[in-house]
């Protein structure tokens, strides 16, 4: 385990800049004669020098699966709409589903993926797929988006880990193979603390507790001095007292924004959770992943997703506007899904079971070409999708947004070569608007 | 109320009366072990000539490289990695007093044997295996049960099974996952909300991997890039599993051909089952999964055996011979010390608690972790002593082994399944919310994973430290400790046992005697809690050494 990349997902200015300045340039110089690869990285070169890459990620995981239908997806006024309707957007042509009134004035930024297809209809599996580009495999872990962007990107001046989760459910994104280290900071509804980064003790009795801590490790370095400094124990413990008493700790607490904009992300976990990872990338994190559970509605899918759109819609729109107001926009990648859609038949329950045969992702800022919609699925409600899309290639997109080369293979600690991402970017969606 | 109030004045009064004697050793009558077990393992005549074997093997090795092997470790350091080991958790008190009454001769090879017996042990050692057999996942809702798996497994652990028999079950088990718990390594790999059954690339993955060490799953999809093994070799092996459905009796086997798409021209061909070595040793006839499980368990064959050796080693040692713990390359030379423990365990009926124990009982496993050359600025030559097995190595402890120190530290009795329901309760609830936020090591939790600053974080401020280290004469060792200890130096030694299962050094116990002396008595128990913190968030503390 090589020190350097042991703080990955928290400040490090040792491992990132030389590492992605060796990438670009070796890039660079490789492209004269690399054939097919050379086209890859030649373009990426181009996108660099004529527009800066994303530099973050803000996921808005929609946990449970909500229903594409009831979305992004409306089918007003066909049977399988089960009564649903749907309201214009500022973009002529693009509907939303009804609820979603603040989000539809911010349409000229959002492009909708319609024809996302793939094969896991079960939420652990489904999760895995989003979050990580690649279905489960029983013989290694891959990483998430996040964890992608930590491993690739600078760190920069941040103090504070730069992969958080905000109000995970039970799997949050994770390092995978990149390590444990890669792995997202839980942290809950930011209106309490941030959870293990206060001392329960006075600053003197913490003194002291330091001071006495360095007493037991001296006396068992005596003969160990090698494997101890590899284990960094006592280095990580520093680390974690930098950010304890880190300024940047603050772009936790969203107390500190005005009363009307907190209003416009709306009080809600889910709102708050948005406001602070605006607050967080300004600080330089590379990727926030803030989750809104309750999706599964099996029963009452209507109900369900009414009182669950009413707390996405002011966030989701809230953060885009908020994030272009502050410029932050072009060099932010917004994410908006689940794990798969829902039926088109409603089941006798008034529910919608799980539907990964068709289902939608939203995908703003970063570059990414906003007022856009890809493929489309079936009014009658059958598995034929136009223009099939990939979970794969929503990864794909979003790590070219962010300068990363998709195809670029990491090496698993056995040694064996995996692709950032095996699907393809969605052009449509990465190309600048003719003007 | 002061009816309660007196209530628990006579409970605190009572618990005193219990624990004084662990923080006071008692030299007669605790000499006595609690139940003596004539079958212990390490008591077996020929068991201490298997042990002989590894150790002259190594002897060789080191004299052969010029190695001068680490210096034997303490009695205590040898017990505190064997509790880690086995059963997650380090030692208590109440059982290191114990262990100090018995002689010296005997202790540590009755220390071994008890955890050997102890029910924590077969419940985490099931949970190791288990991540081998069916992985981390939740998998397939109904279908498949892991708690149950995992608690069948243990009691077969517990009953001393052979692990020949256990590996049988897992794969040629018939019936129900509810009633036959072996079926769920079948059902886990069913897709949920598929019509498609078990699926057998998942389970020729699994198999290949979990019982004949061998990562054959890259196979699935091409050629195995630097091994011999053929896409067709994992096709056959996979065509073992193509007959079992998923019915309302469970898992059976039904008629019909494994069939695989070409990847290349998308057309469909039967494939028959077929070994990829050692191919005179299937059985010609019989049911699929039966032909497989007699070929994996019969004893010439040694696939099993090497990679079930490894794995034993890596639980006890951290740290596998061969890395990673389930590959181990057929085409090179094993290692002397996993052939010789590998044909032993054959020898001797695939006998998993004796192997554990032969494996606890070597010269290698009683090592110092400390040695001169770590101190040195050598670099290459530490390498070599510790890639020699000439030093017991440190790794970084996992994160139920973390909590479960962590809780067993806060208490001076011992936290097992003669605990109070309440106290296993408590400790249930908090290891799955401690690991949650530590980030769990997952499935291959034994390749090196670097530590991380949340993990830090939360044994510095997480809530489990704050309620451990806080005043708390009822729950909590520390303030028991500073109350009950008769002088500032039995306090010191106390928790620095309850801790880090040593003594302190001599300037340890000057430098926290006099952080005692200098606190009034009435911050003696937050002093005590403070001392805590400083051993816990120790490197010693969170490595297994």
């Amino acid at each position: 385990m090589e020190p350097l990349r042991l703080s990955a997902t928290w400040p490090s200015t040792r491992a990132g800049v030389s590492r992605r300045l060796v990438l670009q340039s070796s890039a660079l110089a490789l492209a004269g004669w690399l054939g097919p690869v050379a086209n890859v990285l030649a373009r990426r070169a181009e996108r660099i020098s004529g527009h800066e890459p994303a530099q973050s990620v803000i996921l808005l995981w929609l946990a449970g699966g909500p229903s594409q239908l009831e979305t992004f997806d409306p089918h007003a006024g066909a049977k399988i709409a089960g009564d649903t309707r749907a309201i214009a957007t500022v973009v002529p042509g693009i509907q939303l589903a009804e609820g979603f009134v603040r989000l539809a004035e911010e349409m000229q930024s959002v492009s909708l993926v319609r024809s996302l297809v793939s094969k896991e209809g079960d939420h652990e599996r489904g999760t895995y797929l989003a979050k990580t580009g690649y279905r489960p495999d029983p013989t290694i872990v891959h990483p998430s988006i996040g964890a992608i962007c930590c491993h690739q990107l600078p760190g920069g001046q941040t103090e504070i880990p730069r992969h958080v989760s905000i109000l995970p459910n039970q799997w949050p994104a994770r390092g995978g193979f990149l390590g444990n280290q890669y792995d997202a900071f839980k942290t809950f509804d930011p209106a309490r603390a941030v959870p293990d980064v206060t001392a329960p003790v006075s600053a003197v009795r913490q003194a002291a507790r330091l001071a006495d801590q360095r007493v037991v490790e001296e006396a068992f370095a005596l003969g160990r001095r090698q494997p101890i400094g590899t284990a960094r124990h006592s280095a990580m413990i520093d680390e974690a007292r930098a950010m304890m008493t880190s300024p940047q700790l603050k772009a936790f607490e969203v107390g500190d924004e005005p009363a009307a904009l907190r209003a416009e992300y709306g009080d809600t976990p889910f709102g708050r959770g948005c406001l602070a990872a605006r607050r967080l990338i300004e600080q330089g994190v590379r990727c926030v992943e803030v989750t809104l559970a309750g999706w599964d509605s099996h029963v009452n899918n209507h109900e369900t997703h009414r009182r669950l759109i009413e707390i996405l819609d002011p966030a989701l729109a809230a953060l885009l506007k908020d994030l272009r107001q502050r410029d932050l926009l072009d060099r932010t990648v917004v994410l908006c899904g689940g794990e798969f859609g829902r039926t088109p038949a409603i089941n006798r329950l008034d529910g919608r079971d799980h539907w990964p045969h068709g289902f939608s992702m939203a995908l703003a800022g970063g570059g990414i070409r906003g007022g856009q919609v890809i493929g489309a699925t079936d009014p009658e409600g059958g598995r034929k999708v136009e223009d099939p899309r990939s979970v794969a290639d929503i990864h794909a997109t979003v790590l070219t947004a962010l300068g990363i080369d998709p195809a670029h293979k990491e090496v698993s600690p056995i040694g064996r070569p995996i692709q950032f991402s095996e699907g393809a970017p969605i052009a449509a969606l990465l190309q600048e608007p003719l003007s | 109320m002061w009816a309660r109030n007196l209530l628990f004045v006579a409970v605190c009064i009572g618990g005193t009366a219990l624990l004084l004697p662990l923080l006071v050793p008692q030299p007669e009558g605790a000499a006595k072990r609690e139940v003596a077990r004539p079958a212990d393992v390490s008591q077996a005549s020929d068991f201490q000539v298997s042990v002989a074997v590894v150790n002259a093997a190594f002897r060789r090795q080191w004299l052969a490289q010029g190695i001068e092997p680490a210096e034997r470790g303490t009695d205590h350091t040898i017990a505190r990695r064997m509790s880690l080991a086995l059963a997650g958790t380090i030692p208590s008190l109440q059982e290191l007093r114990r262990f100090e009454a018995q002689p010296a001769e005997v202790r540590l090879a009755n220390w071994l044997d008890d955890l050997l017996a102890d029910r924590r042990s077969s419940d985490f050692v099931a949970e190791r295996l288990a991540r081998a057999f069916v992985g981390v996942q939740d998998g397939p809702f109904l279908i498949y049960r892991r708690r149950r798996f995992v608690s069948w497994l243990a009691d077969e652990l517990q009953a001393n099974r052979p692990y020949d028999q256990i590996v049988r079950r897992l794969i040629a088990e018939e019936g129900l996952w509810t009633d036959h718990p072996a079926t769920n390594f079948i059902t886990v790999t069913v897709k949920p909300d598929s019509d498609e059954g078990p699926d057998a690339n998942v389970l020729a993955a699994r198999v290949s991997r979990a019982f004949l060490g061998v990562r054959l799953d890259c196979a699935e999809c091409h050629d195995h890039p630097f091994r011999s093994w053929k896409q067709s070799d994992f096709q056959s092996l996979a065509a073992f599993f193509g007959q079992t459905r998923q019915t309302f009796t469970g898992i059976r086997d039904r008629d019909g051909e494994f069939e695989v798409e070409s990847t290349t021209t998308g057309e469909s061909r039967a494939v028959a089952p077929a070994v990829p070595f050692a191919v005179e040793l299937l059985p010609p006839s019989g049911e699929r999964r039966e032909r497989l499980a007699s070929w994996i368990t019969h004893p010439k064959n040694d696939a099993l055996a090497r990679v079930t050796v490894n794995r034993a080693w890596a639980i006890l040692f951290g740290r596998p011979i061969v890395e990673p713990v389930d590959d181990i390359p057929r085409d090179e030379e094993l290692p002397e010390v996993l052939r010789l423990l590998a044909d032993d365990f054959v020898a001797h009926g695939f006998d998993w608690r004796r192997l554990l124990a032969v494996i606890a009982s070597t010269e290698a496993f009683q090592l110092e972790s400390r040695h001169p050359s770590a101190d040195a600025e050598n670099v290459t030559l530490w390498r070599r002593i510790d890639a020699a097995w000439a030093v017991f190595p440190i790794t970084r402890l996992r994160p139920e082994q973390v909590v479960g120190s962590v809780l067993q530290s806060a208490s001076l009795k011992t936290i097992d399944h003669q605990s109070h329901i309440l106290v296993r309760f408590a400790r249930a609830i908090g290891q799955r919310e401690f690991v949650e936020r530590y980030g769990d090591a997952g499935e291959e939790e034994f390749l090196p994973q670097g530590g991380t600053i949340p993990q830090r974080l939360l044994l510095m401020n997480g809530d489990l430290m704050r309620e451990k280290t806080k005043d708390s004469l009822l729950g909590n060792a520390a303030s028991q400790i500073a109350t009950l200890a008769p002088d500032d130096k039995t306090a010191v030694e106390v928790a620095y046992l309850c801790c880090l299962t040593r003594r302190p050094t001599a300037e340890e116990s000057a430098h926290f005697q006099a952080r005692l002396q200098e606190t009034g008595d009435a911050n003696r128990r937050e002093r005590l809690g403070d001392l805590y913190w400083s051993l816990i968030n120790s490197t010693e503390f969170s490595w297994n050494h």
